[in-house]
């Protein structure tokens, strides 16, 4: 008994260092420390220096006006007055929020069984798989929305295979310019960020609970429902937060495929920057679209610990 | 074998599925090399013969060379720096246990999850407030924040691989800890440190969206591309440029994926007789 | 202390912020000697040799090693080399470049080096290996390249820090025994942790049987075996049986001992220093005890009733149950002997010499 139980603890022995934290700092552990400190810092300050400087001028630049070319720095919540009483604000956000939260749905629904299928069908070339879903996201994003344009577009690659096999006389217009050409290529190009984080929770499932549960008499259907679906469950919550968080602001996408129907919150945050040189009204809606993002977040993380905790 | 198993046995249908999934998430890419060969400047079927004319022409064309040139230095500062910041953190991160370490680094990470156009308008104000010139240098500064933690990520299951005991090791047997890094750190996490670099480069390589913002005369070549998409005469050249920068990206790409689940795979599971 | 101390150890202390890893240890390893550090985990066992090593630096004393305080000395510059636990064998290089990787300061010509691998190779009988990467190696082979790397620094002292503990049983006791004939061969100082009592019995010239951050008793493994100072001791190296006492008269060379379930008995005062009125344990090992249908003539003897038994091949455990104590009584019988009739079940006869009887202070 002794001797299976020794080599993970003479283990924690031989690595004393990482034992008996407790009450205040002592000598050895602030030399170890700080000598970590010291490796983490060069990245820490500079990610510290990129994120929150940058973010805090955002923030202040958005309590200021524009006037002409100049900015009026005086402090004043009339740009967050505008966005609430203008009602194009509103719709863009509201529209931004329903077009990446249903291209988030529908990748997630998509790249579900795929990630099951690696994660418990796969058996050799395991990582050819994961390698040929995740390939195509390091690729440039606008090179992929730009191969839906060819796509959808109205000489494009499906309304002109129609036209010259006869299907149809007239290029179906609904294709490109829409909301639903924008939500078509926002979820291909996230599918790998669904499907990543999904796989992992489902890897992590021991087989042996499977199993179990089929021993317990459980159908393929009923132990899915019961024991994979709700160990997968912070896979799912990680695509979700993973594809929604970045889409919202997107640009690119809405301004090559979605028409006026399909323009986001994004491209009037860019405008306000470019063609309409409001920066403060720009920062004012970015900060207001993070927050918006924020609390759609905390929301689904919210929610589902909550369920989770109805449900044990 | 596992694939025996009740729980694993294979699935024709999902099988089936995961084709078809892998088909659709190709298809519209690959339609790009299909049309930069066909003869026409319209993107449509059916197609019009077989041409060579639009690579030819762009390889001609200056400007893409220059945004090319751009692009290459940009990427190629940004894969070094923040890989450099990349070794260091991992190395902090795995092998010490640091106080207030995870929110440190969950920290760090953040612009993996922030809507990039905010990076990008965040950095643009603080510049032109700090009265920064627009430049190559603020897309690279730009480019950092989000390549390093991407860096980080790469580098941290090397790092874990890398038992401890082999440093001290190397200090027991009589190294400092230079060539400790040089002889026994560096070697074991090299490919870790190669894929690292070759991502982040195809990350800034690629990327547009806070490039946009802080760009100034000088164009990377995805901005090139985008301010091509206006004119319809120059979109088979776009395609041919785009089919080269595609091809060129996967192979970097799936090098250093391959690279990385490799070396990882040789870390973790020793003492096979081979 | 003795004038043949080559690693002396004065009054170490060595504590990681509330825990004291090791308090106010101190010890001396003589030189060629292999020295073993055996303890439970937690002990300070593996604290103490990387001390030794040079990871570590004591909070309180000094080291010694061949008369020089050493605690200053960093690892690289100390003439002490280590086997690790996990081996530690790089995985980058092959087996010939582990082996030579410290001798890249020594700045020798190649042929020299070759020829000092080839010798380690040789040494660690694995001649044709030096080409093969550590995930070409079995567990058994990597312990060896690992000592050879160590080895061929030759170092004033050689750490070993449980490497046979990942090891299975049969090469596990087939690598003691290499083991063994390497430190003899090479003549160099070992030092070696394990929380293996056999293994320690086994290898060491002397060892060190360590709890709580101190040494309980240093001397050789015949008398830690036979002449435990503590009750700890007795407790951890090999089985013991422990009958709770009080001393009734001391005379420096014997005591009387009122036991319970063995009543009245004169007993050897072994460690001395014994008074009347003080709680006693009596221990007597498992093997020394006899048993026997009938009363023995002679020596100490007492009845009980067998309550559980188990063939073991070359011996046979019994539990005897007696009167007055709740614990049973083991006894370790060897099968080879003449055989007798034991009842599986029933009255025996158990019996023990005087020199069995060990009394431990409480």
């Amino acid at each position: 008994m002794a001797d299976i139980a020794e080599p993970a603890q003479a283990q924690q022995a031989a690595r004393p260092a990482r034992r008996g934290r407790g009450a205040n700092g002592r000598l050895f552990y602030r030399h170890e420390r700080l000598r970590g400190y010291g490796l983490l810092m060069p990245a820490l300050l500079f990610m510290a220096a990129g994120i929150l400087i940058p973010f805090g001028i955002l923030v202040t630049m958005s309590f200021w006006t524009q006037t002409g070319f100049d900015i009026d720095t005086s402090f004043t919540l009339d740009n967050y007055a505008k966005a609430f009483e203008q009602p194009v604000y509103q719709t863009l956000i509201l529209r931004s929020l329903y077009m990446s939260g249903a291209a988030t749905v529908a990748t997630v629904l998509l790249c579900y069984p795929i990630a099951y299928f690696v994660a418990f069908h796969v058996h050799r070339g395991k990582m050819l798989w994961l390698i040929l879903l995740t390939l195509p996201f390091w690729t440039s994003y606008l090179l992929r929305v730009f191969a839906w344009k060819t796509v959808l577009g109205y000489n494009g690659v499906i309304n002109s295979a129609l036209m010259s096999v006869g299907l149809i006389d007239q290029p179906l217009e609904f294709l490109l310019y829409s909301q639903s050409a924008v939500i078509i290529t926002l979820a291909h190009a996230w599918a790998p960020f669904a499907i990543l984080p999904i796989y992992v929770s489902l890897e992590k499932i021991d087989r042996s609970l499977l199993e179990a549960a089929t021993d317990l008499g459980d159908g393929p259907w009923r132990r899915f429902l019961r024991v994979t679906l709700p160990l997968s469950a912070p896979g799912i919550i990680a695509a979700t937060l993973l594809i929604f968080i970045p889409t919202v602001g997107d640009y690119i996408t809405p301004a090559l495929l979605g028409g006026p129907d399909g323009v986001m919150i994004g491209n009037m945050i860019q405008m306000q920057f470019g063609r309409i040189n409001d920066w403060p009204m720009g920062a004012t809606l970015a900060i207001i679209m993070m927050i918006c993002v924020a609390i759609v977040a905390l929301t689904v993380i919210v929610g589902t610990s909550r369920l989770k905790a109805r449900a044990s | 074998m596992k694939g025996d198993s009740y729980i694993d046995r294979s699935s024709r249908t999902l099988t089936l599925y995961a084709v078809l999934f892998l088909i659709v998430l190709y298809l519209p890419i690959l339609f790009l090399p299909l049309f930069s060969f066909n003869d026409s400047i319209y993107i449509a079927f059916p197609l019009q013969g077989f041409t060579t004319a639009w690579y030819a022409q762009m390889w001609e064309n200056p400007q893409m060379w220059a945004a090319l040139g751009n692009s290459v230095k940009v990427g190629m500062a940004t894969a070094v720096i923040s890989t450099a910041l990349g070794v260091f953190a991992a190395k902090a991160i795995t092998r010490y246990r640091l106080p207030g370490q995870g929110p440190l680094v969950g920290f760090m990470m953040l612009p993996l999850v922030v809507p990039l156009i905010i990076l990008g308008v965040a950095i643009l104000i603080l510049m032109s407030r700090l009265g920064v010139p627009l430049s190559l240098y603020t897309v690279t500064l730009g480019h950092l924040l989000i390549c390093t933690p991407f860096a980080i990520a790469t580098l941290i299951p090397r790092f874990e691989g890398l038992d401890p005991s082999l440093e001290e090791a190397s200090a027991d047997l009589g190294e400092n800890i230079w060539w400790t890094f040089w002889r026994v750190t560096f070697p074991v996490v090299y490919p870790g440190i190669i894929a690292s670099l070759l991502l982040t480069f195809t990350i800034s390589f690629d990327e547009f969206i806070v490039a946009f913002f802080l760009a100034g005369t000088e164009q990377t070549l995805p901005i090139y591309i985008w301010n091509q998409l206006r004119f319809p005469r120059e979109l088979p050249k776009v395609l041919a440029l785009a089919s080269v920068i595609l091809l060129v990206s996967f192979v970097v790409v799936f090098l250093s994926l391959w690279l990385t689940n490799r070396g990882n795979r040789t870390l973790v599971q020793p003492g096979k007789d081979q | 202390m003795t004038q043949d101390a080559y690693i002396r150890i004065e009054n170490v202390t060595k504590r990681f912020g509330s825990f004291t890893a090791l308090g106010d240890v101190s010890m001396d390893i003589r030189e060629g000697e292999f020295f073993s550090l055996l303890g439970a985990s937690g002990c300070g066992k593996t604290t103490l040799l990387r001390l030794l090593a040079g990871f570590e630096s004591p909070t309180e004393g000094e080291i010694y090693l061949d008369g020089d305080p050493i605690s200053g000395v960093p690892p690289n510059h100390r003439p002490v080399n280590m086997v690790f636990q996990s081996y530690a064998i790089f995985p980058h290089l092959d087996v010939r470049d582990n082996i030579a990787y410290g001798l890249r300061k020594r700045k020798l010509p190649k042929a020299r080096r070759d020829e000092m691998v080839d010798e380690m190779l040789h040494l660690i009988k694995l001649p044709d290996y030096g080409d093969r990467r550590a995930n070409q190696l079995s567990g058994g082979q990597r312990q060896r390249v690992a000592l050879a790397r160590a080895l061929i620094l030759r170092p004033k002292v050689l750490l070993l820090d449980e490497p046979l503990g990942a090891l299975d049983k049969n090469l596990r006791e087939q690598m003691q025994l290499e083991l063994r004939q390497i430190q003899r061969t090479v003549g160099i100082t070992f030092v070696f942790v394990t929380h293996d009592q056999e293994e320690a019995l086994t290898l060491s010239d002397r060892m060190a049987v360590m709890a709580r951050g101190k040494p309980l008793q240093i001397d050789t493994p015949e008398a830690l075996y036979e002449r435990p100072a503590n009750r700890e001791v007795a407790e951890f190296i090999g089985s013991m049986n422990f009958f709770e006492g009080r001393v009734t008269q001391a005379d420096g060379q014997g005591v009387d001992l009122d036991v319970a379930a063995l009543g009245r008995i004169a007993a050897p005062d072994g460690a001395g220093g014994l008074s009347p009125g003080q709680r006693v344990a009596l221990a007597i090992r498992p093997e020394k005890i006899a048993l026997s249908d009938t009363r023995p003539e002679r020596g100490h003897a007492v009845r009980g009733r067998i309550q559980n038994a188990a063939y073991l091949g070359e011996r046979s455990h019994y539990y005897v149950q007696l009167d007055g104590i709740e614990a049973p009584v083991a006894v370790s019988a060897n099968n080879s002997a003449p055989v007798r009739h034991v009842p599986e079940a029933g009255e025996v006869w158990l019996s023990w010499p005087d020199e069995a009887m060990r009394v431990l202070a409480e």
